[in-house]
């Protein structure tokens, strides 16, 4: 066994500065709020450098015995997952200063979630995956309750808790099974076993569904997403944004990593839960957002409707699929930390957050460019043509179609029809309704800065985009095959 | 003279589009000044080129435009041709819709929308030039469609009118009947000709005579068909009897429209294609019967309608009908040279009168309803005179060879055409029908115009009593729109008629719109007299018309021969109606009302216009809206929404009920669905894996 530090440098930088920002936060208590937050947000930013150029190939191969990787694909997740990261304990920043609930804990939380996440994306071992997708979870669990004295955040800590204990133990059976089948936990070896074995027997079978039920949880998927409405509702919104983004890039790049490297061969047998967890939260989520009045419950349903587009791609399969799945993963990122943005500074007379889709009424006549950008993101969210994110859809019906999915291509483009109701009416709230009660809007520089930046991006300019992006993805999935 | 006709032609286009999309830019009065302008332009460049015809200097001209359509064997070439019959309209369009611009000036003075009004205006008369100079059928279309919408534009002008409305859209409907058949016909020549270029089928046609073709399960006669199926586009554009009904409901449209539009130029689209296709009919003489049957019987009809209307402009609305009907029967018989005679002639004094009565209308503050006027001789003098000359001319005054208003010659001309059709090569019974029917209708068309002239113009003041010099008086001041009677039932009411001005002193109008009722009366008068020996002589005619129409020599020489007391007969019967409207309405004016209480079935009869419009009422637009109503309710409504969109949407709505409801809150159901899917999943897969 070879140990090859240089290829997990970002992981080791969050690592060693993770207790260091500890012992500031723990020595200087709440002072240390400022230094933990913009300590966290400059590793994040140093290890997003490291990871995109410090990998040399030769060096991305199995690393300490297999545990992990540094390929390419997790070069791709850890890239996405520390800049969604940073941008969320950004947001959380300003969103907190406003009361004194906000401590040099928090980004330290997210620290560590991240690391769990990178370790995600860079498993190729079923204990190394369990383990970087507990240690994202349990900080998870913490930054759900993280307003210990709402009732509603602890409640949402506390459902998250429970049912993702369940989930892990679902998972965690799942391996075991797999395990007892094939004799590895190794992804390869996994592979290997399940490539000899012509006729799958039910105790394989059993842990490979057992395994992808317990990661469709993470990534809320139908008919794993109860959870997700309550605890995107119920945590604080810089908590929900964080949710939104990163670990659902973390997740998906995992059970895309299992489905192609682990149970690759037995494409065949996971291919039609894929499919049906597809059309499920696509439907689901488009039919459940409709009747929401919270916009975050709302935003909780896009992003279990999204997520079955991207399954669409994972469904599809190859390296065309997974291309798209990390293409969508990328511009969902974008969309979703701009609507959250938006939301993040919607203020009330009092100075509260508030998180009434009414309380957007009229935002359009009272903040004209917040209003423009919140339209772009849902215009794009819906997957309407001018806008960008009408192309990761386009990408995963491509993939689909291809491998002759039709009747999948088809019901994903009905369910975008279905979905792009509920988007239409935030555009129409903001726009065409009249304000109720006043509304204030105090957006730092920074903020309305990222806000502008992903408006671009999600804009027909961000078609100049694709050619980096793509060509990132593609060389990112082809680390797969 | 090619560019001039390209100029007469897009000269008024070109005003239309300027007038029509920067009408709010350049504001009113530049609007008018281009549309009026351009029009007076394209009529000094027209009359040239009717002189020289007339002259004998031009001949035919054809001069290409542009490739329109070239697929397969279907070519259809952009071309403008002028012949003898394209110069007359010419003149005839560009003359009556030059003072027709002029007039509105002054009509339309307080409208709003005056922009809108001319671009129209302008739009019209380059669709008719386009109509006239139609090279090939599809071209004729093009004009044809393009005169009815904005026949439907100007109709619907006041739209804020329900009536309006309702008018312009029953003139479309109708019309659409109309141009089924003929688009039909068009499909029809090109089936048996091969193509649509009028010259090549009018060469064709005789090659076609007696052969058959198979139509709706018959055998039929070729040419009989392709002449009937374009004759009933003529029949709905020219208001003829069966498809009249729009005609007197356009009358809700502005006067000047009515004048340049319902009178002098686009009604007569239906004739001058007759004539333009004269070759066609005169081939298929069972088609040339149809025409004159139909020709005379609205002669009738509309003359006999047009003596009961109240309201001053369906009178002569009625009466222009009469006059279509007197051109289609002597094309009918073949006199095509006297149905264009009769086309110009008719022209000139039926603008005049319909523009004399807007001068009426606009002195009497919006009242169209005869039976409020009276005694209006010495306060509008001019517009008076004006339409005496125009009644004289209708009514065909005149002394033969002597002198006579412009109807004289042209009315005589179709009479004696009809009579010598009659007699001639043993009989021709349609003929002789026409002939009889003829001057039946001539004798009510003199009673109905003497009739229009006694109670506008003499009498007593009856003014006290109309609404709209009452408001005139008390200074609620209308919106511009003429308010037309309800036409379906008002004019039957009797209504209570106090004597009296009320202390209302009419206007003459500006002199805007008294220099186009000069102009016109000059026509009215000479038109006949300086025309008549080109247009129906029998050598003149030949070489005026030069080929451009069937001049039937033998016919018009005949016509000139005819015994005195046929020539003496349209004198005659005029007499007697100006009689009867004399002592009806001047010297017993208590005549009418014992009239009608006398033979009150007949008055109701005539009231209802033949009861055209109701029986169309319960054949065609009742069964028609019963259809409708289904395919809407039943079809769109509780087929196609209810299971389509609608259901959708239900369906949405049942699907977030039915997940709210699983999204209750309590982890022990989150849970319960985690394990019921994960079971679901394992199912699932050990079935599919067996």
């Amino acid at each position: 066994m070879t140990y090859n530090f240089a290829a997990i440098v970002p992981e080791l930088m969050l690592i060693i500065g993770e207790p260091i920002l500890m012992l500031t936060a723990s020595t200087m208590g709440r002072r240390a709020t400022k230094i933990t937050t913009w300590g966290t947000v400059a590793l994040l930013i140093a290890a997003t450098i490291a990871a995109l150029v410090g990998t040399e190939p030769s060096s991305a191969g199995p690393l300490f015995g297999g545990l992990l990787s540094a390929d390419p694909f997790a070069v791709y997740g850890k890239a996405l997952i520390y800049l969604s990261a940073a941008v969320a304990i950004i947001a959380a920043n300003s969103w907190f200063a406003r009361d004194d609930e906000h401590g040099p804990e928090y980004p330290i939380l997210i620290l560590l979630a991240t690391v769990g996440m990178s370790v995600m994306v860079s498993a190729t071992n079923m204990i190394t995956l369990y383990v970087g997708l507990e240690l994202n979870s349990l900080s998870a669990y913490i930054l759900a309750s993280y307003r210990r004295t709402d009732a509603r955040s602890a409640e949402a800590g506390l459902k998250y808790f429970v049912l993702g204990a369940l989930a892990s133990g679902i998972l965690l059976y799942g391996i075991s099974l797999l395990y007892g089948f094939t004799g590895s936990t190794q992804f390869s070896a996994i592979a290997a076993a399940l490539g000899r074995d012509e006729a799958m027997g039910i105790g394989l079978l059993l842990g490979l569904v057992f395994t992808l039920s317990g990661l469709a949880f993470k990534i809320s998927a139908v008919p794993f997403h109860m959870w997700t409405p309550d605890v995107y509702e119920g945590s604080p919104t810089p908590v929900t944004t964080f949710f939104a983004s990163a670990p659902k890039v973390a997740a998906v790049l995992l059970a895309t990593r299992v489905c192609i490297e682990a149970l690759g061969p037995a494409i065949d047998a996971w291919r039609q839960i894929i499919i049906f967890a597809a059309l499920a939260s696509i439907f689901l989520g488009a039919i459940a957002a409709w009747g929401q009045t919270n916009i975050k419950r709302l935003l909780a349903y896009s992003s279990i409707n999204n997520i079955g587009f991207v399954l669409i791609g994972l469904a599809a399969g190859g390296a065309a699929g997974v291309s798209a799945v990390l293409f969508y993963m990328a511009i969902y990122v974008v969309m979703t930390l701009g609507a959250f943005l938006v939301v993040l500074n919607l203020r009330n007379a009092a100075g509260e957050p508030v998180e009434a889709i009414d309380a957007l009424k009229g935002l359009s006549s009272r903040r004209p460019g917040m209003a423009a950008a919140l339209a772009v993101f849902m215009f794009s969210l819906a997957g309407i043509p001018p806008l960008f994110g009408f192309w990761p859809k386009l990408m995963v019906f491509n993939a689909a179609v291809e491998q002759g999915l039709f009747a999948l291509a088809v019901a994903g483009i009905l369910g975008t029809v279905v979905g792009a109701f509920y988007y239409l009416k935030i555009v129409k709230v903001m726009y065409f309704d009249e304000a109720e009660e006043e509304l204030h809007y105090a957006c730092g520089n920074l903020e309305a800065a990222f806000i502008g930046l992903f408006a671009l991006i999600v804009s027909p300019l961000g078609y100049l985009l694709i050619g980096p992006i793509g060509s990132a993805a593609d060389n990112a999935a082809g680390a797969l095959f | 003279m090619q560019t001039s006709i390209i100029l007469i032609v897009f000269l008024p286009l070109l005003a239309a589009i300027v007038a029509g999309l920067g009408g709010r830019i350049i504001g009113k009065f530049a609007s008018k000044l281009v549309t009026t302008g351009a029009l007076f332009l394209s009529c000094i460049l027209s009359w040239p080129i009717f002189i020289g015809f007339l002259t004998g200097a031009e001949t035919e001209t054809v001069v290409p435009v542009l490739d329109w359509i070239r697929s397969g064997d279907m070519v259809v070439d952009w071309a403008l041709r002028v012949d003898t019959l394209t110069a007359v309209m010419l003149v005839v369009v560009t003359t009556v819709s030059s003072l027709v611009h002029l007039y509105s000036w002054g009509y339309m003075e307080e409208d709003p929308s005056q922009p809108r009004f001319f671009s129209y205006l302008s739009l019209f008369t380059f669709a008719m030039l386009m109509l006239v100079t139609a090279d090939s059928l599809v071209q004729m279309f093009f004009g044809w469609e393009g005169v009815g919408l904005a026949s439907y534009l100007l109709i619907g002008f006041w739209y804020h009118k329900p009536s309006a409305n309702a008018a312009a859209m029953k003139a479309f409907v109708v019309n659409r009947v109309g141009d089924f058949g003929f688009s039909l016909g068009i499909f029809g020549v090109f089936l048996v000709f091969g193509t649509v270029s009028i010259p090549a089928i009018l060469e064709a046609a005789p090659g076609a005579v007696g052969t058959e073709i198979g139509f709706a399960g018959m055998r039929v006669d070729t040419l009989t068909l392709l002449c009937l199926l374009l004759f009933v586009g003529a029949m709905g554009k020219s208001a003829q009897l069966g498809l009249h009904t729009w005609l007197p409901d356009a009358m809700e449209g502005p006067t000047p429209v009515s004048a340049l539009i319902h009178a002098a130029t686009m009604v007569t689209a239906g004739v001058f294609m007759v004539c333009r296709l004269s070759p066609l009919f005169d081939a298929a003489p069972g088609a040339l019967e149809v025409v004159t049957y139909v020709g005379a019987a609205t002669a009738l009809f509309a003359a006999t309608v047009g003596t009961v209307q109240n309201d001053i402009k369906r009178v002569i609305a009625y009466s222009t009908c009469s006059q279509l009907g007197y051109m289609f029967f002597a094309a009918g018989v073949g006199a095509y040279g006297a149905a264009m005679f009769h086309l110009f002639t008719h022209a000139f004094f039926k603008a005049l009168l319909f523009l004399g009565a807007g001068s009426v209308i606009h002195a009497m503050h919006h009242e169209q309803d005869m039976r409020y006027y009276g005694a209006l001789r010495k306060e509008i003098p001019l517009t008076f005179w004006a339409m005496i000359f125009g009644t004289l001319a209708i009514t065909g005054v005149g002394i033969i060879g002597i002198f006579g208003f412009a109807g004289f010659y042209s009315k005589d001309a179709i009479i004696e055409s009809a009579y010598a059709a009659a007699v001639m090569g043993g009989g021709n019974v349609s003929a002789g029908f026409a002939f009889a029917i003829a001057l039946i209708a001539a004798l009510l068309t003199s009673f109905y115009s003497w009739r229009l002239i006694f109670l506008t113009f003499y009498g007593k003041a009856r003014w006290a009593s109309s609404e709209h010099v009452q408001h005139a008086l008390h200074g609620h001041h209308e919106d511009e729109s003429e308010v037309v009677a309800d036409h379906d039932s008002a004019d039957d009411h009797p209504v209570a008629v106090r004597e009296g001005t009320g202390g209302y002193h009419p206007h003459e109008s500006p002199w805007s719109m008294l220099v186009p009722l000069g102009a016109l009366t000059i026509g009215a008068i000479f038109a006949g007299y300086a025309f008549y020996y080109p247009f129906f002589g029998t050598e003149e005619g030949a070489a005026f018309w030069a080929g451009s129409l069937v001049h039937n020599a033998e016919l018009v020489e005949a016509a000139h021969h005819v015994p005195l007391w046929v020539k003496l007969s349209p004198a005659l019967v005029m007499l007697i109606g100006l009689g009867i409207a004399y002592n009806n309405y001047i010297r017993k004016p208590k005549n009418p009302a014992k009239f009608v209480a006398m033979f009150g079935g007949l008055h109701t009869f005539l009231m209802h216009k033949w009861y055209f419009d109701e029986l169309y009422n319960l054949i065609f637009v009742k069964p028609a809206m019963w259809i409708g109503r289904i395919f809407w309710k039943r079809g769109d409504e509780q087929t196609i929404d209810r299971f389509g969109p609608h259901g959708a949407a239900t369906a949405v709505g049942w699907g977030n009920r039915l997940t709210a409801r699983l999204q209750s809150g309590y982890l022990y159901s989150y849970a319960l669905v985690m394990l019921l899917g994960l079971i679901a999943a394992a199912s699932w897969a050990y079935w599919w894996a067996r």
